[in-house]
C-alpha cells in the first residue's frame, strides 16, 4: 500500500476509535445531570438512593468512557500535523480558529470540572457538584459544536476566499454556521443520546438478568428506555433532512449512497445490491421503481444526478453504499426495540422492571453497543462520500498528506491497532465486570468527610 | 522587523502563548507523569494514595499538551507540517504511552482485583515512555532537527534527562501530599534522581551551545553574558534548595516539603526562559521565524480575541480546582 492510504488508514483508526468515546460521554453527562436533579428532587424520599446509585454507577462508567476519548482526542490533534500537514497551510485560517475555540471553551471546562465531578464529594457543596457536572455536560457538547462546525465546512465551505491557494476568513458566522452544520450537529447530538441511552439499557438489563440490579439499575432503564423511545423518531426525522442537505450541496455523496450509476428521472430506490464499480452498474439489485426520486425530491419523476456527472471526482461507492445501509438498518431495529421497551414501559407501569420479559432485556443487552455500529457506519459515509476532496470541492485530500515512508506509516498503524483493540477488549470487558460486581458504597464504609466545604464558587 | 504592528506583534505573542502552554504542561503533566514514573517502587497501599493525590488532576493538566500543540497547528501552519513530520516516530511513541496510561489509571480501580497489578505496570510503564519521548523531541527540536551522531546523542541525552525531571517534580508533588512512610519514600526516592538529573541538566547546557552555532552566538557575547548569568545562577540555588531540604528530613516534616517543588518549578522556568532566548525569532531554529510561519494576521486577531477571553476564566477555574483539592491526599471516591 502507498503512503496515502496508510496515512488515510491511520486516520481512519485512530478517529473511528477516538468517536466511540465521546459519542457515549456528550449524551451520558446529560443523563447523570437528569440522575443529579431526580436525586435532588426526592431527597428525604425512598426513591432518593435509587437516583444516587443510578448516578454512582454512570459516573464510574463515564470517568472510564472520558479518559479514554481524552487520550485518543490527543492522538487526533497530533495527526493533522504528522500525517496531513497540507491541511493547516491550506485551510489553517478558517479550520485553526474553530480548533483552538475547541479547545479553549471546551476541553479546559470539561477537564478541569471533571475532576471535582468525580472526586469532589464532600469536598463541595451539593450544588456546585451539579455545577461541575453542568459544566462537563456543556464542555462536552460544545466541544461536539465547535469540532462539527469543522467538520462541517469542510463538507460544505462557506464565508471563505482564497488567495494564493490559501483559504482566508471573510464572515465568520458563515464558516460557523455554514449550509451543512445545523443537520450535522443535530445529527450527531441525537446519535450520541442513543449510543448513551442503548448502552444505560444494555447495561441495566444485563444486570436484571444476573441479579445484580439496585433500584439505581431500574431507574436507569426507565430513563434509557424513555429517552431512546423519544429521540429515535426525532433522529429518524433529523436523518431525512440530513440527506435532503447533502443532495443539495453533495449531490456526489448522494449518488454514491443510492448508488445512482447514471442520471435519470424517477430514480429507483435500491434496498440492497452489490455495486459494481467497475462496470458501473449495481448487481443484484433489489429495487423500489422511482421510490429515490420521491424520497430524496419528494416527486417520483425528479431528476436525480448520477456520478457520471463527476468523473474522477466522486467518493468510492461500495463502502458508502454500504455504511448508508447499516447505518439506517440499525436505526431501524433502534426504533423496534426502542418502542418495544417503551411499550413494555407503559404496560407495566408502576411494576418492578425485573418482570419485563426476558426477551426484551435479552435484546436490550444486545443492542447495548448499536449506538456504536449506527455511528461508525454514519460517518464512514459522510467521510469517505467527501472523497476524494478534503475541503469538499476545493481541496484534494492527497494534496495535504505528508511524504512519510509506508514502512513506518504501516507500522504505526500497526501499533496503534494493536492497541485499540486490546483496550476496547477491556473496556467492554471492564463495563461487563462493574455490571456484575457494582457495589454502592454503604454509608457506614462512606469516607468522611472531615474538608470545610466551599459554599460558593 | 522595523516596527511593532499587528501583523509582527501578534505571531509573537502566539509564540508566548505557546511556549506558556507548553511550559505550564511541563511543570502540570510532569508531577503526574513523576508520580507514575515512581509508582512501581511504592507498596500497594501507597500506590493508591499516590494515583489518588494526581486522579483529579492528570485530565487537566493533559489539556495544557492539546493547547500547546493545537496553538502550533492553528497559528503557525507553515511550522506544525515541518515540526511534527520531523517528530513523527517519538510523537507517535509518546501518544501510545499516553493512551495507556490515561486509561490505566482508570482501568486498575474498576477492572477485576487480580488485574489491578498489570494496570499499575501499565501506568507506569507509559508514564516513563511519555517523558522519554518528550525528551526525544524536546532534544530534536532544539538542534532543529539535525539528523546526525551529534544530534541524536543529544536528543537521546534529553530523553534520559526528563524522566529524572519528572521523577523530582513528582517526588516533591509526593512531599506535599502524602505523609508519613510514603512522605519519606518520596524524600529518599528524590536524593536518589537528584543527582543524576543535576548533572545531566549541565551537560546539556554545555553541550546546547556545541550542537548550534546560533546559541553559541546568542550567549556567549559580551554584555549579553552577564545579564543571562542569573539564569544559571537561579538553577544553581535552586538546586542547592533542593538538595538541602530532600535531605533534612525535619525541614519536610515542619511543611516545607513544597521547596522542592517550588524549586523543580523554578529550574523548568528558567530552562524555558533560557531556549527561548536561545531560538527567538526561530520556530524551528535557523530555518523558519515566527513570522513566516503565522497564519493570516485576520485569523490570529480572531483566536486572539477567544484566547483574551477565555485563558483567564481558564486560570480562574483551574486555581479553584487547585483549591478544592488542596491538601493531604486521600483514596479517592465517587459519588454524590
Amino acid at each position: 500500500m502507498d503512503t496515502f492510504m496508510l496515512a488515510r488508514l491511520q486516520f481512519a483508526a485512530n478517529i473511528s476509535f477516538h468517536i466511540l468515546f465521546p459519542t457515549i460521554t456528550i449524551a451520558l453527562c446529560w443523563f447523570l445531570v437528569f440522575f443529579h436533579l431526580r436525586h435532588r428532587a426526592t431527597r428525604g424520599t425512598p426513591q432518593a438512593a435509587g437516583w444516587e446509585q443510578a448516578y454512582y454507577f454512570w459516573t464510574k462508567v463515564f470517568a472510564l468512557t472520558f479518559a479514554l476519548g481524552v487520550v485518543s482526542g490527543i492522538t487526533m490533534s497530533f495527526q493533522f500535523g504528522t500525517n496531513w500537514p497540507g491541511y493547516m497551510e491550506r485551510a489553517g485560517n478558517i479550520a485553526g480558529p474553530l480548533l483552538g475555540y475547541e479547545v479553549l471553551t471546551a476541553f479546559f471546562l470539561e477537564a478541569t470540572f471533571l475532576g471535582i465531578m468525580l472526586f469532589g464529594r464532600g469536598r463541595v457543596s451539593e450544588r456546585v457538584h451539579l455545577v461541575a457536572t453542568l459544566m462537563v455536560a456543556l464542555g462536552t457538547t460544545l466541544s461536539a459544536f465547535w469540532i462539527l462546525s469543522l467538520n462541517s465546512w469542510m463538507q460544505t465551505p462557506a464565508g471563505y476566499e482564497i488567495i494564493d491557494g490559501q483559504f482566508h476568513a471573510v464572515d465568520w458566522w458563515a464558516i460557523v454556521f455554514n449550509p451543512s452544520f445545523p443537520y450535522r450537529l443535530g445529527h450527531k447530538l441525537l446519535a450520541s443520546a442513543l449510543t448513551a441511552g442503548f448502552l444505560i439499557a444494555g447495561v441495566s438489563a444485563w444486570q436484571l438478568l444476573k441479579g445484580t440490579a439496585t433500584e439505581g439499575t431500574r431507574k436507569a432503564l426507565r430513563t434509557a428506555v424513555t429517552a431512546v423511545a423519544v429521540v429515535i423518531p426525532l433522529q429518524i426525522f433529523m436523518g431525512d433532512l440530513h440527506g435532503l442537505n447533502t443532495l443539495e450541496h453533495q449531490p456526489a455523496k448522494i449518488a454514491a449512497i443510492e448508488g445512482i450509476w447514471h442520471t435519470e428521472r424517477g430514480a429507483p430506490l435500491t434496498l440492497f445490491g452489490l455495486p459494481n464499480e467497475k462496470e458501473g452498474r449495481t448487481d443484484y439489485a433489489l429495487q423500489i421503481p422511482k421510490a429515490a426520486s420521491l424520497v430524496l425530491a419528494h416527486d417520483a419523476n425528479a431528476e436525480l444526478k448520477g456520478l457520471n456527472e463527476f468523473p474522477g471526482a466522486h467518493p468510492p461507492v461500495a463502502p458508502v453504499f454500504w455504511g448508508f445501509r447499516v447505518m439506517v438498518g440499525v436505526g431501524m431495529l433502534m426504533l423496534a426495540v426502542a418502542w418495544w421497551g417503551a411499550f413494555t414501559l407503559y404496560r407495566r407501569r408502576g411494576r418492578d422492571a425485573s418482570t419485563w420479559p426476558r426477551p426484551l432485556l435479552w435484546t436490550l443487552v444486545g443492542m447495548t453497543f448499536s449506538g456504536w455500529v449506527a455511528t461508525l457506519a454514519g460517518w464512514y459515509v459522510t467521510e469517505i462520500g467527501r472523497q476524494p476532496y478534503l475541503v469538499y470541492g476545493l481541496l484534494k485530500t492527497a494534496d495535504a498528506v505528508a511524504p512519510h515512508p509506508p514502512a513506518m506509516l504501516m507500522g504505526t498503524l500497526v501499533a496503534y491497532l494493536t492497541v485499540y483493540v486490546l483496550l476496547l477488549a477491556a473496556y467492554i470487558g471492564v463495563i461487563k465486570y462493574m455490571a456484575e460486581h457494582s457495589t454502592m458504597p454503604t454509608p457506614a464504609v462512606r469516607p468522611p468527610a472531615p474538608q470545610p466545604q466551599i459554599q460558593t464558587l | 522587523m522595523e516596527q511593532l504592528t499587528l501583523a509582527t506583534a501578534l505571531p509573537l505573542a502566539f509564540m508566548a502563548i505557546m511556549g506558556l502552554a507548553l511550559l505550564a504542561y511541563v511543570v502540570l503533566d510532569g508531577y503526574d507523569l513523576g508520580v507514575g514514573i515512581l509508582l512501581p517502587f511504592a507498596t500497594d497501599a501507597e500506590k493508591d494514595v499516590m494515583v489518588s493525590s494526581i486522579g483529579p488532576f492528570w485530565d487537566a493538566n493533559e489539556t495544557w499538551l492539546v493547547l500547546g500543540v493545537g496553538v502550533l497547528l492553528v497559528a503557525f501552519p507553515m511550522a506544525q507540517g515541518v515540526v511534527l513530520s520531523a517528530l513523527y516516530l517519538p510523537v507517535t511513541v509518546m501518544l501510545l504511552g499516553l493512551v495507556l496510561r490515561g486509561v490505566a489509571f482508570d482501568f486498575r480501580v474498576k477492572a477485576r482485583d487480580a488485574h489491578k497489578a498489570t494496570w499499575n505496570r501499565i501506568f507506569a510503564g507509559g508514564s516513563l515512555v511519555t517523558a522519554l519521548a518528550q525528551g526525544w523531541m524536546l532534544g530534536a527540536y532544539v538542534t532543529g532537527f539535525q539528523d546526525d551522531l551529534w544530534g541524536w546523542l543529544f536528543a537521546a541525552g534529553i530523553a534520559l534527562t526528563l524522566p529524572a525531571a519528572y521523577a523530582l517534580l513528582g517526588a516533591g508533588w509526593l512531599l506535599m501530599k502524602a505523609e508519613g512512610d510514603l512522605q519519606r519514600k518520596a524524600a529518599a526516592w528524590g536524593r536518589r534522581v537528584l543527582w543524576p538529573m543535576g548533572l545531566a541538566l549541565v551537560a546539556i547546557s554545555v553541550a546546547t551551545p556545541l550542537v548550534s552555532a546560533t546559541v553559541r552566538a546568542k550567549w556567549f557575547v559580551l554584555p549579553e553574558l552577564f545579564v543571562l548569568l542569573p539564569i544559571p545562577l537561579a538553577c544553581a540555588a535552586a538546586f542547592w534548595a533542593i538538595r538541602h531540604v530532600l535531605r533534612t528530613p525535619r525541614v519536610v516534616e515542619a511543611g516545607y516539603g513544597w521547596i522542592v517543588f517550588g524549586g523543580m518549578v523554578l529550574i523548568f522556568v528558567l530552562a524555558f526562559f533560557g531556549l527561548a532566548y536561545s531560538l527567538y525569532p526561530y520556530i524551528v531554529i535557523d530555518r523558519i521565524t515566527v513570522w513566516q510561519a503565522a497564519s493570516a494576521t485576520e485569523s490570529l486577531v480572531v483566536i486572539a480575541l477567544g484566547v483574551a477571553l477565555t485563558l483567564p476564566v481558564i486560570i480562574v477555574y483551574t486555581i479553584f480546582m487547585y483549591r478544592v483539592f488542596w491538601g493531604k491526599a486521600r483514596t479517592l471516591t465517587y459519588g454524590l
